[in-house]
């Protein structure tokens, strides 16, 4: 039974519970609810979660587990000779899966009998023409250990899926018989449930923490395997991106350590004083109509999707400033030779990040208190010199953790670097040439048709960790910046 | 009464000279810094308002011509002999007729249309018409003969696409100067299409199939549509929206209803807000490897994409469900723990129906925030993939392949031809029409439900 | 000459302030109706009433403070030394170098103690050296009463000082930009009474050099500090007097009953 089935037959039996757990406990009073501690429902669900709960997570657990545990026992009969490397096995092994969902497929659609998928041997069949009549297209021939552990993972997929099907649905039978026992009078179905619903919450706030885990083990794990291959010291220090898919890359972090720098350092430079002054000027001098106007419009920015701002780089800044610095430009400097640049990249997201900062900005001026302003306007000062030199200097370490938030912003945006700061990884002093950043590079090594166990690919998830741990440590910093600082007028 | 002011001053502390009628040197001085610094202040906003329109600018003028297109309405004879040779009309039969066999078709009734209407004809081969119009065009009337084999041997006016080239011409993109180093159309053809267009017979028109219709190949940009895309796009949000409103507001009421001060509390916290500031092609590699390496599941699936960027959004909504949820007053939970509810009866019967818009209007805006995102799809395979066919039902509306609208945009972009650029900004018209309705929805709802306590 | 209504004034001063039929909205709340008073240079003068009076917005007027918030409105005129300080000429950032402000909660920035205190000073450029401006900060610290306690400390950060030295610290600080009139807004109410005792022997002598107007909202402080009180109601000056009078011998009746406690 496929599991989509078991689930429905879990349902289906948790819904009857709740009927029969309902019913069960009006029955012992008579039909009389105020002899009963909690009201009826609450037996229902007692009965229905029991049916379900238990039975749900065996079969999650064990959607996850059967296929890891087959993949080794298959893994172990395809001979050492066949592959030299990790990167090899895990081919050999997705031809392995392939070729097993083929026979299932041939089974289905009634080209092959169960038996003849069991007993099929590569002397006496073309397995490969067999499977491409049935659509599943092999690369190569099928090699005799290959068929003979597809035939295994197929035999203990059955197996494992019978005995799926009759322990989840045992499991819930059980949970639902149990449950419908203890059903009595004074049963306290009502605390019982909310128990259960408790674990339910609690269960759902802790995915916050898998998440971070998943990304962290995730990252780890591949990062691991891109240190076996490829020398971590190279990778820090290397002053040279040259991957090549052929072999022989070279994968140093630095230029693109440097172009996402340099880049974000543009991006900060356009962003915090626009917004910073945007900010002040529309808490402290804008008139309510103005500011009706003018901040709406700048949230707007906000909640533009960043591929917006990509092709705006790509199509409408990277060749105007071409334009204005390029070769033929109307200043004729000529530093600038195609679109793509530090420049145009850095601009547009600086552009992005304007209301990023200037709502934070707007956040941390308002919470200097009012006091503090009456102090200096009411000694004679004038408004800028009470933002000059009480309210900023107030809010000054506010700004900084939300200069750093908008800095860790830049860091890890992709969009706009990918479309509008070039391909070429490369340490220059020049904004106007193109260069490329981290998640750029992200995005170009897993997209392209390397296989994942090469350095080529793996590289990425190095890239990603890198980015990850940096952004998670401006972040903290920041955020417990700004928590200081919030607390300090609190 | 003015003697008090020429008075010296108490403990010989300075007179203050000048009335106040009059502004003294330093207060001129003073002033005028406060009016450069509120000059700055507005100049600051000011930019920031010109980048938007600029943008807006931008996406408007580039984007609004992909909504039309031009066709070329041609007569076009269906030869029998050539068409359906058995005469029997079935359209099993007739489909051993390729495209290719439709193509000559195309040439005659070109050559004969200038022929009418005393066009020279400028090219010795007939063939070369044909480059003004779609390359899918032979593809069209070969579905519209096979869909209506009665219409063999008669003559059909048939509305084809032009090329793109012609397209881009009509809308002022290509130039003569620009086809000179163009091998896909010559500026010959351009003549000829400018007396068509005289005739009334090549006209631009809305283009429809540009928002419903499918991706076409790199050198048809001509025929690209964002339909199976949205739709792609669409069974993502619904995967999102069915699993981050339950999750995100289940762990709402946990952390601001239940949780004890603990050190497992002060983990989920720190965890929720880091990783609503965690890179968004982070997660992109999160759901590669989790989902595809490690689960299993199916590269490009709008399930894996909704997946991801579930675990995107979920903190965004958390936060802004926990805000919703805290500004339900204490009293309301008082009042109902006191007639002898339970908590959790308490904040289930009272406090979630009372903050539920707030939570709305957290998830649309949480939505739109994922709709919008491209990033982490790049990773989980939604791009280089080209869009063509609509899912053929609910399951693989969630498990085959498709695109999404912010990464079928990217797609659109990356392609070399500037026809695609002009899409790709027409796609960024109806994806921010899309996240423009959706705020707006969210703006509503807050005003509709809004209440002080 | 503007001619006190009260002609049993024991000691007769130049008058400060002239306010002549003064009107503050609030939107379309009409906060202060038709007053008129006198305010006497070298006097403290007290605005009681109950709260919501107008007695704050009242003094709020006196050095343009309201203008910070938009919706205030004020008509009538306000005269300081004969010259309507809501005149268009007038800026009121020169006005409120003359008129100084004292709050209710104790506002030091957070900057060290030396330059919370020079802060007036240096903003309209009152001290040529450095040397002339620790010499200004040493006088309104002492004037301030407060200069044995933190003569050690000067470059400490001035909101570690305890609730009544933070205060004593805010008046030094009005004081240092050499006002001629200093308007408190319910001093000492964020205070406990030895503080509050502090804050009031101050008070009495600062009245040797300067004009002072304050809002308290104990009847007792009014009657310890000033001599000449004004009692509000709903918007309305009541009353206005010699402090002495007023506590013992209101004209008004609602005088009468506020001072008796039993409205308020």
């Amino acid at each position: 039974m496929p599991a989509l089935w078991i689930f429905i037959a879990v349902l289906v039996l948790a819904v009857l519970g709740f009927v029969l757990g309902r019913q069960r406990a009006l029955a012992m009073v008579d039909g009389d609810s105020r002899h009963l501690h909690s009201l009826p429902n609450y037996y229902g669900f007692h009965v229905g979660i029991w049916a379900l709960v238990p039975a749900l997570l065996v079969l999650a657990v064990w959607l996850i587990v059967q296929p890891m545990l087959i993949d080794t026992s298959v893994q172990s009969m395809i001979p050492d000779t066949s592959y030299a490397t990790d990167g090899e096995l895990s081919l050999v092994m997705s031809d392995v899966r392939r070729v097993a969902d083929g026979l299932d497929l041939a089974v289905e659609r009634g080209a092959l009998t169960v038996e003849e998928a069991a007993t099929l041997d590569t002397g006496a069949t073309d397995v490969r023409a067999l499977l491409g009549n049935v659509g599943v297209a092999i690369g190569s021939d099928v090699q005799p250990e290959v068929l003979e552990a597809a035939q295994a993972y197929r035999a203990s997929t059955a197996t494992g899926n019978m005995a799926r099907t009759v322990i989840v649905l045992l499991l819930a039978l059980a949970g639902l018989g149990w449950a419908l026992r203890r059903t009595a009078p004074n049963f306290r179905a009502r605390n019982s449930v909310e128990k259960a619903t408790l674990g339910l919450l609690i269960a759902a706030a802790s995915i916050a923490i898998l998440t971070t885990l998943g990304i962290v083990l995730s990252l780890i794990f591949n990062t691991i395997e891109f240190f076996k291959l490829y020398p971590a010291s190279e990778f820090f220090f290397g002053t040279t991106w040259a991957p090549s898919f052929g072999g022989g890359s070279e994968l140093g972090i630095l230029p693109l350590f440097w172009g996402t720098f340099y880049i974000s350092l543009i991006a900060l430079a356009v962003a915090v004083p626009i917004g910073l002054f945007a900010a002040v000027y529309l808490s402290e001098y804008a008139g309510p109509k103005v500011r009706a106007v003018a901040k709406p419009m700048l949230e707007v920015l906000a909640g533009i999707p960043t591929i917006v701002y990509g092709l705006f780089a790509l199509v409408t800044v990277g060749p105007m400033l071409v334009n204005v610095f390029g070769n033929e430009g109307a200043l004729g400097l000529g530093w600038m030779s195609g679109g793509t640049a530090v420049m145009t990249a850095g601009l547009v997201m600086g552009i992005m990040l304007i209301p990023f900062v200037s709502s934070l900005s707007d956040d941390i001026i308002n919470s200097v208190p009012q006091a503090m302003r009456d102090g200096s306007l009411g000694l004679g000062a004038t408004k800028s010199e009470t933002l000059k030199q009480v309210v900023l200097p107030a809010a000054l370490p506010g700004i900084v953790g939300a200069v750093l938030l908008a800095a860790s912003r830049a860091i890890g945006e992709t969009m706009i670097v990918v479309m509008g700061a070039g391909a070429a990884a490369r340490l220059s002093l020049n904004p106007f040439e193109a260069m490329t950043t981290v998640t750029a590079k992200i995005v170009s090594q897993l997209t392209g048709d390397a296989d994942f166990a090469s350095p080529e690919a793996l590289v990425a998830f190095a890239l990603g960790m890198t980015l990850f741990v940096i952004t998670l440590g401006l972040n903290i910093f920041a955020l417990y910046i700004v928590r200081k600082y919030r607390e300090q007028y609190e | 009464m003015t003697d008090a002011t020429v008075q010296p001053g108490a403990e010989g502390r300075p007179v203050k000279s000048g009335s106040l009628l009059e502004q003294d040197a330093r207060t001129k001085r003073r002033n005028a810094a406060e009016a450069r610094f509120k000059f700055y202040g507005m100049a600051a906003v000011g930019i920031g308002v010109i980048f938007l329109i600029l943008l807006l600018v931008s996406i408007v003028r580039n984007g609004v011509p992909a909504f039309t297109q031009t066709f070329v309405t041609v007569p076009i004879y269906l030869p029998e002999d050539k068409l359906d040779k058995s005469g029997v009309r079935d359209p099993d039969v007739m489909r051993k007729v390729t495209t290719f066999g439709y193509a000559p078709l195309l040439d005659d009734a070109l050559v004969t249309k200038l022929e009418d209407n005393g066009i020279e004809m400028p090219f010795a081969k007939p063939s070369k018409l044909r480059d003004m119009v779609s390359s899918s065009a032979a593809a069209q009337v070969r579905d519209t003969v096979l869909a209506n084999p009665d219409l063999i041997g008669q003559t059909v006016d048939f509305k084809l696409l032009a090329s793109s080239r012609v397209d881009g011409y009509m809308k002022g993109r290509v130039t003569r100067e620009s086809l000179a180093r163009d091998k896909n159309l010559d500026a010959e053809h351009l003549d000829i299409v400018d007396q068509l267009h005289e005739l009334g017979t090549l006209e631009r028109s809305f283009n429809w199939a540009f928002i419903f219709g499918s991706d076409a190949s790199e050198s048809r940009p001509e025929q690209a549509g964002l339909g199976v895309s949205m739709v792609g796009s669409l069974f993502m949000m619904i995967v999102v929206l069915v699993l981050s409103l339950p999750i995100g507001v289940a762990a709402s009421i946990y952390l601001e209803e239940f949780a004890p001060k603990n050190r497992w509390t002060d983990l989920i916290e720190v965890n929720i807000s880091n990783l609503a500031a965690v890179p968004s092609i982070v997660f992109g590699i999160l759901g590669l490897a989790v989902f595809i390496q490690f689960a299993h599941l199916p590269m490009s699936a709008p399930l894996v994409g909704g997946l991801v960027l579930t675990l995107m959004t979920l903190p965004t909504i958390i936060i802004s469900t926990r805000a919703s949820l805290k500004a339900v007053p204490p009293s309301i939970r008082d009042a109902a723990l006191g007639v002898g509810a339970s908590k959790m009866q308490s904040v289930f019967h009272h406090v979630l129906p009372l903050a539920m818009p707030g939570i709305l209007t957290g998830t649309i805006l949480g939505l739109a925030q994922a709709l919008g995102e491209t990033a982490p799809l790049l990773l989980i395979g939604m791009v280089g993939f080209i869009a063509s066919n609509m899912p053929d039902g609910v399951a693989a509306g969630f498990l085959s392949p498709n695109s999404a609208m912010p990464a079928q945009i990217y797609e659109w972009a990356k392609r070399a031809d500037p026809a695609y650029y002009e899409r790709a900004w027409g796609g960024i018209i109806i994806l921010l029409v899309f996240l423009m309705t959706m705020n707006i929805i969210a703006i509503l709802l807050r005003r509709r439900f809004e209440r002080r306590w | 000459m503007y001619d006190s209504p009260k002609s049993e004034t024991a000691v007769q001063h130049a008058i400060k302030i002239a306010a002549n039929k003064v009107q503050v909205y609030y939107g379309d709340t009409h906060a202060i109706k038709d007053v008129d008073v006198r305010i006497e240079d070298k006097t403290v003068t007290a605005f009681i009433g109950p709260s919501g009076c107008g007695k704050s917005t009242f003094l709020r007027t006196l050095n343009r403070m309201n203008d910070t918030i938009d919706i205030c409105r004020v008509e009538g005129e306000i005269l300081l030394d004969g010259e309507n300080i809501y005149d268009k000429r007038v800026d009121p950032v020169q006005l409120r170098a003359k008129v100084g402000m004292v709050f209710q909660k104790p506002n030091p920035f957070p900057k060290s103690i030396y330059d919370n205190i020079a802060y007036g000073p240096r903003i309209h450029g009152l001290a040529k050296t450095k040397a002339d401006l620790d010499d200004i900060v040493e006088k309104s610290l002492r004037r301030g009463a407060i200069w044995n306690e933190v003569k050690d400390r000067l470059h400490a950060p001035g909101t570690g000082l305890s609730g009544g030295q933070q205060q004593r610290l805010c008046i030094a600080r009005a004081v240092a930009t050499e006002p001629e009139v200093l308007l408190m807004d319910e001093p000492c109410s964020a205070l406990d009474p030895i503080a509050t005792g502090q804050v009031e022997e101050l008070i009495d002598e600062l009245r040797e050099s300067y004009s002072v107007v304050i809002v308290t909202h104990s009847m007792q402080q009014a009657a310890r500090v000033s001599q000449k009180t004004a009692f509000f109601h709903l918007g309305n000056l009541v009353e206005f007097g010699e402090t002495s009078q007023i506590f013992t011998n209101p004209k008004d009746p609602r005088t009468e009953s506020y001072i008796t406690g039993r409205i308020g």
